[in-house]
């Protein structure tokens, strides 16, 4: 079948006004039906025809799912809730500014007005090949494009890979998972809460999901425990374009220093493997700690360890290692006479 | 930085002040009208089906299935283009048709993404859904991409007649008569040995045979004396040119004439072109050109891939012939990604020799140029003639081959060649001023060219020169500007934070000579202009007649301009490329006012008595010197009918364009018209210069880099209009700046398959990515070649822009830490952490 792109098939859309409508329209499609919140991951597919689903549920009528409501000290976030809406929320400013940092440093303003929160963490992989239509693992194939002798792969993974390398690109993830947040996913049989670092997986577990979202679930909100409001929060972002770029790596942390001592802690990294990854080798590390160079050096060199480049990624290895080295000691700012 | 950004301080009454455009309310309002937005009763839509192969030959297309299908109503293949026609230059020279050209559609697929076939149809998604039930049998062929794997003993092709352009030297001319054009370049085979790439150490650049070479001067003599001699390989980008309206385009015929909305660099230029892409010739076999309706009023960027439109443009206009329909074929970003044109990258490798005072001795240059699939690309030679102006060497060698690969088609992006010449020398005179211990400024201007500059390679056994140069003045305005002492003179690091401040100068050509110009000064006063240039972007459509309006003492609110369509009597005027506009056609707007001035005089003293010479044209009157007898513009004008003949134009002069002649024609009788060409001489070769300054700070943990400052200075002759001239210096220095910090392609090299194809993949330069306060200023010298003094200024700020950055970055972390642009964090982190450069050199496309 000959290609051509950028015409989007079509479909049936649904455009429900309530969860449970939107919970039952699923129920019945089934794996026939795609969710479409903002629309900034799965146009890219849909226009590019090739995911051609029988069936687009848009939620974006669900006035429910949108919103960021404060419950026990706490936010619940509505998975609709723009990536604007959530830098722009005040409490979020106040007590969980690293989610409005990792979120801000998102794309850019016009996505961010209209990508969600939900469609932040839930965004498939970016891995050119991949995204390209290329047959491979990820799209149900039997090969890695990304992993083969002239495969340009600067932005692949370094660890956790298994047969595929592509890696998550959400710059909110990391900050929820700093942040201990919670997904609260539904389907037609009920509601199950997970927490955010077990919402992702890994081509190990299956190679064709980011998440573990199946057919029928729905991710309706987040939840955000009071545990960090006000702690120590890093977010760094680093990307070839200072707008509209994805992360070559992006760091989190949060922490809680007593005296000089680092008496909480959780960090996490994004776009070094196919899922954010919590590290928590290095929190055990450093807990208890001094909050210095010399322990986030002691950090950033433990973070990579099994660490494996591709051809063309070799500098993620000392950009995850300075990275983490800056989510646990912080970075030295110029004092320019 | 102190900011001086409007040399508004012209002594003129128009040129060099600022003013609104035409074309501006409707720009901003979106009330413009780009060739998409076109809608005309009956129209249907086209789309295109791309070579899923990097290099293939059709065997059959079985179509039959997508053309039972409803709403289905044509296809157009290669087999239903009409043959390459010659084309014919203004002064009837025949150009033969380049057989192994671009023809819009093939059988035999160069690179992947390349349009096989269109299917015509009510709505887009019928056109999809048809394509998809389109069965091609194709015959996979040998695939390159990287010029140097096809160079190897034994490498592919990527075309089945060989892998480079030869190009034959030109005949000997005839005493007398002009020199002879050179005959069209062929493709030949050409292998270098494993010799060749074994005498390359780590990281440099093989030389094997090359295509072409010329030299001037005892090169070798001069390397041998040198007191310095540095031995460099870089590599500069593949770039698209990625304007942001694609080459969308809509046509229909009414009475055998083809009407065509389109974007382009030039209104009048592409009548002929679209004639000679659909065979429409005269008797004469030259374009015929009441065949053809070009409307573009507003054309969204070209830089350089629309110089007379795009050979894409014959898709439309062919299948509306065939279905009887008008059809709009509008082209994706990604499909623009294929056949929108890209800068060749080139890979260099320069010796220059250096006295222990920073003059140059001499350069021996070899540049291999990515050729892309399709017409020869000239850059690779081009960097040679560009550098020796800009570093005026007093002796030279330049070697060069463009090797054809499997990749989109190149085509000349602003500053074409100018800016990999630049490229490739500007890092060795960064090293160089670093290794005798000389300021970078300095060193520029030691080797800068002043004056009637020579250039290139001896033409019949002299070498040609500019008209003129400024570019010290520029450098030295710069270095003031800037603060360049104070700042070299500030810490350099703190933290984790690196700074660095680099110079860069850059050149190319900045007019050229010869073109029509036409007015009517009317009974109701007004002057009506007619202007044959595109409008993209740059406003000289609008510009270039301030310089009539001026000599006339016309006031602005009192010249209607008539442009974007062919319909409007256009006259013949340059193609809006290697800024030759504001040079170009200020002459001939000079030209045509001392036309029509001459007839006011003319008509005043047949009135009024004395002397055509005893009046002058001021104030929208003609009238006696010092006083007296005079007449308005407004009765001028109507005495212009009266009188008929030269004066209203049903008698024109010999030697104007075709097009100017019919234009002027229907024209007449209205009143006053002038027309006339730009015969006047110039002495020398008309170049435009800018020196580029920028800081930057760059972080040594995440090897990401900031541009804290940038101020461009152009050496443009004469300011014609500051907004439009600082809109040009500054955002042809972000194209510029965009090649340094990350735009660039991908291809995986086994499947030869690009892999950036889209915005965020390909890394154009955000608006974040620059300074939000960069500066320009002009030295504002004219140029004493042309009346005005005016050059163009697009394609200088390029280079500037793209080599201020890295040498900054030099700088700011010492030599061998990239040899190849752009330089983005990935390579900066591996070599600081490696200790040498570490991202491959020569590797086409990663």
């Amino acid at each position: 079948m000959a290609i051509i792109r950028d015409i989007m098939p079509a479909f049936e859309l649904f455009q429900p006004a309530t969860v449970g409508d939107a919970l039952g329209l699923l129920d019945q499609h089934g794996s026939d039906a795609w969710v479409l919140a903002g629309g900034l991951d799965s146009f890219d597919w849909l226009k590019d025809r090739i995911k051609r689903p029988k069936v687009v549920i848009d939620l974006s009528q669900i006035a429910e799912l949108r919103g960021v409501k404060e419950v026990n000290g706490g936010l619940e976030i509505g998975a609709m809730t723009t990536l604007t809406e959530v830098v722009r929320n005040p409490i979020v400013k106040e007590k969980f500014s690293i989610l409005a940092t990792g979120a801000e440093l998102a794309a850019s303003p016009q996505i961010r007005n209209q990508g969600t929160i939900g469609g932040n963490v839930s965004q498939d992989a970016r891995c050119w090949y991949y995204r390209g239509g290329w047959k491979c693992y990820r799209a149900g194939g039997n090969i890695c494009f990304a992993d083969t002798p002239t495969a340009v792969n600067r932005e692949h993974a370094i660890l956790h890979a298994d047969r595929c390398v592509a890696v998550n690109p959400s710059d909110s993830a990391p900050a929820l998972i700093a942040l201990e947040a919670q997904m609260v996913i539904r389907n037609a049989k009920g509601e199950r809460v997970v927490n955010a670092e077990d919402y992702f997986v890994g081509p190990a577990i299956d190679i064709t999901h980011m998440t573990v979202l199946k057919p029928g679930d729905l991710l309706t909100a987040i939840r955000i425990p009071a545990t960090w409001a006000g702690a120590q929060f890093y977010f760094e972002k680093v990307r070839d374009r200072q707008v509209w770029d994805f992360p070559l790596m992006n760091v989190a942390s949060a922490m809680v220093v007593n005296g000089g001592n680092i008496e909480k802690i959780r960090v996490v990294i994004n776009a070094a493997a196919a899922t954010p990854l919590r590290l928590t080798a290095v929190e055990d590390a450093v807990r208890g700690q001094p909050r210095n160079t010399a322990t986030g050096e002691m950090a950033g060199k433990l973070a990579i360890v099994g660490a494996e480049p591709l051809r063309y990624n070799g500098y993620k290895l000392p950009l995850m290692r300075n990275l983490v080295k800056r989510a646990i000691s912080g970075v030295e700012e110029p004092k320019w006479a | 930085m102190p900011a001086k950004t409007t040399p508004n301080d012209s002594p003129h009454r128009l040129v060099g002040k600022n003013y609104q455009t035409p074309d501006l309310v409707a720009k901003v309002t979106g009330r413009a009208k780009y060739a998409e937005d076109y809608r005309v009763d009956g129209m249907l839509f086209a789309r295109l089906l791309l070579s899923p192969m990097a290099h293939a030959r059709i065997r059959s297309i079985d179509a039959s299935e997508a053309l039972a299908m409803p709403g289905v109503k044509g296809i157009l293949t290669a087999d239903d283009l009409p043959a390459p026609a010659d084309a014919i230059t203004d002064q009837g020279v025949v150009i033969p048709a380049n057989k192994l050209g671009d023809r819009g559609l093939t059988n035999e697929p160069m690179y992947q993404g390349e349009p096989i076939l269109a299917v015509c149809a009510v709505d887009e998604l019928t056109c999809a859904e048809a394509i998809e039930k389109i069965k091609i049998d194709y015959e996979r062929l040998p695939h390159v991409v990287d010029p140097l794997v096809s160079l190897r003993p034994g490498g592919p092709n990527a075309r089945v007649q060989g892998n480079v352009w030869m190009r034959p030297a030109a005949p000997p001319a005839e005493p007398g008569k002009p020199p002879l054009p050179p005959p069209p370049a062929q493709v030949a085979e050409l292998k270098w040995t494993e010799e060749d790439f074994a005498a390359a150490k780590d990281g440099q650049m093989p030389m094997g045979k090359p295509a072409e070479e010329w030299s001037f001067g005892d090169w070798e003599a001069g390397l041998k004396s040198a007191d310095l001699v540095l031995d460099e390989t870089f590599v500069s980008p593949n770039t698209s040119h990625q304007p942001l309206e694609t080459r969308t385009t809509m046509a229909y015929w009414q009475n055998g004439k083809v009407y065509v909305h389109t974007g382009t660099q030039s209104t009048a230029q592409t009548v002929p072109a679209i004639a000679r892409w659909l065979g429409l010739l005269d008797e004469k076999k030259q374009p015929d050109l009441t065949k053809v309706v070009v409307i573009s009023e507003y054309t969204g960027g070209g830089f350089g891939s629309k110089i007379t439109g795009a050979i894409s443009a014959v898709i439309p206009c062919l299948l509306s012939k065939k279905v009887g329909a008008p059809v709009m074929m509008r082209i994706s970003r990604e499909e623009e990604h294929f056949i929108g044109r890209a800068r060749p990258s080139v890979h260099g490798r320069t010796r220059v020799g250096f006295t222990k005072d920073g003059r140059i001795t001499a350069i021996d240059m070899y540049t291999i140029c990515d050729n892309g699939s399709y017409d020869a690309q000239g850059d690779g030679m081009t960097a040679g003639r560009m550098a020796s102006l800009m570093y005026q060497p007093p002796a030279m060698r330049m070697r060069g081959v463009s090797v054809i690969t499997n990749t989109s088609p190149r085509v000349s992006q602003s500053q074409p060649g100018g800016f990999q010449g630049i490229v490739v020398m500007e890092p060795i005179l960064s090293k160089a001023a670093r290794k005798l211990g000389i300021d970078p400024v300095q060193i520029h201007k030691i080797n800068s060219p002043e004056g009637k500059a020579e250039i290139g390679p001896p033409v019949r056994g002299k070498r040609p020169y500019i008209t003129s140069s400024f570019i010290r003045e520029a450098l030295d305005r710069g270095q003031e500007l800037f603060r360049w002492d104070a700042r070299k003179a500030q810490v350099k690091r703190s933290g984790t934070k690196v700074r660095g401040i680099g110079v860069a100068t850059s050149c190319f050509v900045g007019g050229s000579i010869g073109f029509d110009g036409l007015f009517v000064i009317k009974p109701d006063g007004k002057m009506y202009v007619q202007s044959g240039i595109g409008n993209l972007g740059t406003e000289s459509v609008h510009d270039c007649n301030r310089v009539a309006a001026e000599m006339l003492g016309m006031p602005w609110d009192k010249v209607e301009i008539a442009w974007g369509s062919s319909t409007k009597n256009l006259p013949w005027a340059c193609p809006s490329g290697g800024s030759q506009t504001t040079h170009a056609m200020t002459r001939a707007a000079y030209i045509t006012a001392t036309d029509a001035i001459q007839k006011l005089q003319q008509i005043a003293a047949k009135d009024l008595g004395g002397k055509p010479d005893d009046y002058v044209v001021a104030n929208e009157r003609v009238s006696r010197k010092g006083g007296g007898a005079g007449m308005s513009l407004a009765q001028a004008a109507k005495r212009a009918i009266e009188l008929g003949g030269i004066y209203d134009g049903h008698e024109l002069p010999k030697g104007i364009n075709k097009m100017t002649a019919t234009s002027a024609t229907a024209l007449a009788g209205q009143g006053l018209l002038a027309v006339a060409r730009d015969t006047m001489p110039r002495d020398g070769l008309t170049h435009s210069f800018v020196a580029g300054f920028a800081e930057v700070e760059v972080d040594l943990e995440t090897g990401k880099y900031f541009i804290k400052d940038y101020l461009a200075v152009a050496d443009v002759g004469t300011v014609l209009h500051p907004h439009a001239l600082g809109g040009q210096v500054l955002g042809r220095s972000v194209l510029g700046i965009g090649h340094a910090l990350g735009q660039k392609w991908v291809y995986d090299q086994h499947y030869g398959i690009p892999l950036a194809k889209r915005f965020h993949h390909n890394r154009p330069p955000t608006i974040l990515d620059v300074p939000s306060n960069m500066q320009w200023d002009a030295v504002n010298i004219p140029d004493p070649e042309t009346p005005i003094g005016a050059r163009g200024i697009g394609e200088p700020p390029v280079g500037a822009g793209c080599m201020a950055i890295l040498n900054a970055l030099s700088d700011a972390l010492g030599d061998d830490v990239f040899r190849r642009a752009p330089v983005m964090a990935d390579s900066i982190l591996a070599s600081l952490e490696a200790g040498h450069p570490m991202e491959e050199g020569l590797t086409a496309h990663i």
